[in-house]
Order: structure tokens, then sequence, then C-alpha cells
């Protein structure tokens, strides 16, 4: 690999910098003060999370990255109310969280659509637990679902939707509560790949739209910087926080911009949080090497070992 | 061969006139059986019916006797030079051909009583019927409720499972006689005994049924902002709803068959009298025929449930 003369993630433009200038000004809407989570089981106590702490702003992009059990989902199911937190606070608007709530949307990687109910009925769940009247909740049910794009699958049921189809409804169905954050725990996770990117655009094309605050975990760091404002990169056991990086790369963002030097200036920087020991990474795979046989014949037309 | 392996992949869906071909054929294969052991002679037929008793004293015309038995009265008489009875092979008595039990399903409803204590074969079928409806109908009132509760909730079914699970190993036949001594000889401890049988069943089943109902709904659900109490009306309740319809079609069958026990104690009644009483004059031709007609009832309730089951759940995935 040629290496290019790579700017450091940390360098903004004039723009960015005015941007996140801007949006720091705005009220925070998620405080979150030294949070912890310690959960035990038969096999004693098991730390998930540590002393997290940290910010959103209003109408903030926020992405949280880690690797594999280092406590992403049970941060974000604490902030939704769905799990207790250990110790410290999370504040939303200034007001302690307890409990599920309509004030925070949730958006989960499996698929939660109520199966039994139309597109329309599901997006109308909310408003309607809320106390909307039929009327009111179905007409603004219909905006939602215009809003991402499934106003011909209105009537269709669940099942008979793509998953990329039931990931957008449940978005809408979130959003229909006019929540103040909406949490995404790996919502695309289950998706392939090109699904997966036009819903990235999607998501970002909402986004923009509304005023709405979102807290996106994932696993793909292209992901990560090619949504988020900002990303929390969390270490494992125990979970803590190990950067909030602030991502330069300037907006309206588009897929081009995935060779541009920022976004691999900071996928690097990703990729050194989040596989520091390479070299150990590399030895234990040499090691698996050793125990492989080869399990082909003379005349088979494999690739040869050189 | 590739037509064979093609058929044998497993759970894939078959061609529709096959499938319906296949149908027709389970219900056609054992009644060919059955035609063939009735009306082919030298298929088993251990019987001879008598036809001509020729000169053997208690021989009578119709009657069934063992074929060494015949055959040696019959090679006496020859010897003796008498007249030699004839016979024709036949079945024993309790293996009714398909033509004689299918007279005896139309004339038991066509046919009068022959003794004014008895009642007519519908009469007999729509009280069992009845029996079955309230048994299983308060068995549901309670029983479906509280398997939801134990499966919504913890502290309900650590509260309850441990004693049904324990009472559901009590046969409930064995409760006959205290029943009995409790709600009478008339249709209370026949309900009673449908109740048992099926209510313990039922909490285990129907608890298990909530039980399966994937977690992330009732997240989802408080995320969105409905209370931890109307969870279970807007969740957990339309949730488990296609499932618990198949589960109660099954506990139907199930409560079905303790009627015959149920029917047999205090004063019996319904299509088990019919049945029993039958057997013991020996009208086998009736006692399959009202066997057959629970048969019958049973199938087509099912078949009959299902197709509504398809309009009611329109969400459930074909297939
Ligand atoms: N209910 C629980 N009981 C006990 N331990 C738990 C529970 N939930 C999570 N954990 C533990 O907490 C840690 C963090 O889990 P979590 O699911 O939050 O990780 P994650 O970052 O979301 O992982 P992934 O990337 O695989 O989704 C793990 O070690 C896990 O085993
Ligand atoms: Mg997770």
């Amino acid at each position: 690999m040629t290496t290019m003369e790579l700017p450091s993630y940390l360098q903004q433009s004039a723009k960015v910098r005015a941007r996140f200038e801007r949006l720091k000004s705005r009220e925070v809407i998620l405080d979150v003060a030294g949070l912890s989570k310690t959960f035990e089981s038969a096999h004693g106590q098991t730390t998930a999370l540590r002393d997290i702490s940290f910010q959103t702003h209003r109408r903030e992009f926020v992405c949280v990255i880690g690797p594999s059990g280092c406590g992403k989902s049970t941060l974000i199911r604490i902030l939704a109310g769905l799990e207790s937190a250990s110790g410290g606070d999370v504040l939303l608007d200034g007001k302690r969280v307890v409990g599920p709530g309509p004030d925070r949307g949730m958006v989960f990687q499996g698929y939660t659509l109520f199966p039994w109910l139309t597109v329309k009925k599901n997006v109308m769940f909310g408003l309607e637990a809320q106390g909307a009247g039929k009327a009111r909740s179905e007409s603004e049910a219909l905006q939602w679902i215009e809003l991402v794009g499934l106003e011909a699958f209105a009537n269709a049921y669940p099942h008979q939707l793509s998953g990329g189809m039931k990931q957008r409804v449940a978005i809408a169905r979130a959003l229909a509560n006019q929540p103040r954050i909406l949490l995404m725990d790996e919502p695309f996770g289950a998706l392939d790949a090109q699904t997966r990117a036009k819903m990235q655009s999607y998501l970002l094309e909402i986004w923009k739209n509304i005023d709405i605050t979102v807290l996106f975990i994932t696993h793909d760091l292209d992901e990560a910087i090619f949504l988020a404002d900002r990303i929390l990169v969390l270490r494992a056991n125990p979970g803590e926080v190990e950067e909030l990086i602030e991502v330069p790369v300037p907006r309206p963002r588009h897929l081009d911009q995935t060779v541009s030097p920022e976004f691999i200036a900071t996928k690097k920087r990703l990729e050194a949080l989040i596989h520091p020991d390479e070299e150990e990474l590399e030895q234990t795979m040499a090691e698996d090497k050793l125990n492989m046989i080869r399990m082909t014949e003379v005349g088979d037309e494999v690739e040869s070992v050189e | 061969m590739t037509a064979v392996a093609e058929l044998l992949a497993p759970r894939k869906p078959l061609p529709g006139g096959l499938s319906r071909g296949l149908v027709v054929a389970s219900f056609l294969l054992p009644l060919m059986i059955w035609a063939v052991v009735s009306y082919v002679p030298f298929v088993w037929h251990p019987k001879v019916e008598v036809v001509d008793p020729g000169s053997v004293s208690y021989f009578r015309e119709g009657m069934l006797l063992d074929k060494e038995r015949f055959n040696e009265e019959a090679a006496k008489a020859r010897e003796a030079g008498t007249a030699v009875p004839t016979g024709e092979p036949a079945n024993p008595v309790y293996l009714p051909a398909p033509h004689e039990v299918l007279t005896a399903f139309y004339t038991s409803f066509t046919a009068e009583p022959t003794r004014r204590s008895e009642q007519w074969l519908h009469e007999s079928l729509w009280h069992s019927i009845q029996v079955i409806f309230w048994g299983f109908t308060l068995s549901s009132l309670v029983g479906v409720p509280l398997g939801i509760l134990c499966g919504t909730y913890n502290v309900f079914s650590r509260l309850f499972e441990p004693f049904v699970e324990f009472f559901r190993y009590l046969p409930a036949p064995a409760f006959g006689a205290l029943a009995v001594a409790i709600l009478g000889i008339y249709d209370g401890p026949k309900i009673a005994i449908i109740f048992i049988g099926t209510f313990f069943q039922q909490v285990l089943v129907v608890g298990n049924t909530t039980r399966k109902l994937d977690l992330s709904l009732l997240e989802a659900a408080m995320t969105l902002g409905v209370s931890r109490f109307r969870l279970l009306w807007k969740v957990v309740i339309p949730g488990i709803l296609p499932d618990l319809y198949r589960d109660q079609r099954i506990l139907l069958g199930w409560a079905w068959t303790y009627l015959i026990v149920a029917e047999l104690i205090g004063t019996s009644s319904g299509i088990t009298w019919f049945i029993t009483q039958q057997a013991r004059y020996k009208n086998f031709d009736n006692v399959f025929a009202a066997i057959m007609m629970i048969g019958i009832i049973g199938l087509a309730t099912d078949i009959l449930l299902a197709k509504l089951g398809k309009r009611l759940f329109p969400w459930e995935k074909k297939g």
C-alpha cells in the first residue's frame, strides 16, 4: 500500500469546526453522568459498564461503537429505561430517567413490529397509547409512513415486508411519538450490505427533515463515520469511554466521501482504538494455520499454497 | 429417482393435486384394508356362518362357529352318511363389514329406540356435545386467563404452576366418585371430569405459549409509552392469539377423550351410553357407527375451526 499523507482526524476544516461550535452551543438533550452497570450472575459479577459520561446536544447524531461485548446494548437499554443502572444518572432535558417512556424512541436490531397490526396501525400504536384520538393518530401516522416512503404498504402486515421496509416502519413508529431522542441498537445489523447502505442514506434524509437527536449503535466503522457527528468509542471489560471523536467529514454526507482523507483518517483512528492488538491477532492466526490440514487431492483446482 | 428425492425433501410443499390426493388416500387406505378383510373370503375369516344346519342337532341357521368346530361336525356327518351342514366363511361378530356399519349409521338416526328408557342416537349425541361444551368452556374461562397470567408474570407462574404441574398427573377419572358425591348424579360430575381433564393441561399449555411471545415486542411497546398494566391487553393477548387458538383446538380434542369416562359415571348418558349399551347386545355395527360419528364430529369441528382461524388471523404467515 502506498502511504498517502493523511491529515490527523483531529484536524477540522473551518466549516466543520463552525458546525461543531454551533452544535455544542445547542441545549443538552441527553446527559449521561457516571453511569455504571454490573450484572449479578451464577458465575459472579460482570461489570458491563463503568463510569460512562457523555452529553448529546439537540439535533446531534451520535454513534456508539466498540468491540463486541463492551456493553453497547446495555448502555442503550439503560437509556431506554429497559434496564436499570447500578450507579450514575441519565438525564433527559435535565430530568432523571426512570423506566421506559415515549420521550425516548427505540429501534431494535431484531424486528419488533407487532405482527397482528398493519403498518398503519403499528405506527398509530404509540400515538393511541398516548391517548391521541383515532382520527388524529391515523392522519399523523400516515404522514410518518409517507416520510419513510411506504405509503403503498400502509395496509400491509409486517410479514409481507422486506427486512429494510420493516426497519423503516419501526423508525416511523418510534418517531411518531415525537420523542426527544431516537435510540437505535444496530438497527441495520440484519440487513444485506446494499439495503444497509440505502437505509443509512434514508436515515440521514429523515434526520435532516425533523428535529431529532439520534444515538445510534453500530459495530460497522464506515457506518459510524458516514452517519455521525460524533462517535463515542467504548472499550471492553469493563465498558468504559475510550474517546469521543468529532467526525471531521463535512455534511451533507454522500458515499463518495468514504475515500476522502478525513474519512480515511477517522477510520484509521477507530481501527487503532478498536483493534489495538493487531500483532497479537496475527500471532493467533498464524498458530491456527499450523493446525490446518489441506483437504485437497492432486489435480484439484485450488490455489497453490505459496 | 429424482422425483422421489423431490417428494421427500423435508418440509417442501407438495403440488396441489398430489397433496389433495394424499389426503383422500389417507382415508381410503384404511377403508380398503377393512373392505378386503371383510369381503375377500380367504383373507382371515376365522369363523363359519351356518347356512344349512344339516343333521347337526345344535346348529341353527345364521349361527357363528369356529372354523375347526364346523369342519369337525361336517366330517362327522359325512362319515355317518347324514345330511352335511353347509356354511360360509365369516368374520367374528366384533368386525362388521363396511356396508353393515354404513347401514347402522343410517338406521341409528331413523330407527326408533327399542326401549322407552332409551334415547334416539341424535339425542345422545347432542347430550354429549353439551357436556363437552360446558366442561371445555368452564375450563377455558378460568384456565386461559390463568395461563396467560402465569406466562406473563413470574409471580403467578411460581404461585400456581408447581401445583398445577402436580395435579395434572392425577388421573381425572379417579375423581369420578368424588364428583358424584359433590355434584349429584346428573350432568354436574360429567362436566367436572371434562373440566379436571382439561383445566390443568390448559394452564400449562397456555402459560408456555404466552412465554414464547417475543420479549422484545413487550419492550418495544413499553418504549412507545404503554404502561405495564396495559401491556397485557395491548401486546400479550393479541400477540399470542393465533397460537392460543391452536392450543384450544388441540385441547378440545383432549376434552373428547375424557367424555367416555365422564359419561359412565352417575347416570350413564350420551353417546358413550349408546356405545356400551349396543356392545352389550353385540350390535357391533352400531358401536362402530357411533365411534365413527364421534370421529366425524371431532374432525369436522377441527376443520371448521381451522378455516375460521385463517379468517380471524390474517396476519399469520401462510403455510
Ligand atoms: N442480562 C444480563 N445478565 C448478565 N450479563 C449480561 C446481561 N446482559 C449483558 N450482559 C453482559 O454484559 C456485557 C455487555 O453486553 P452487551 O450486550 O451490552 O454488549 P454489546 O456491546 O451490545 O455486544 P454486541 O456487540 O455483541 O451486541 C457482556 O459481557 C454480557 O455478557
Ligand atoms: Mg448488542
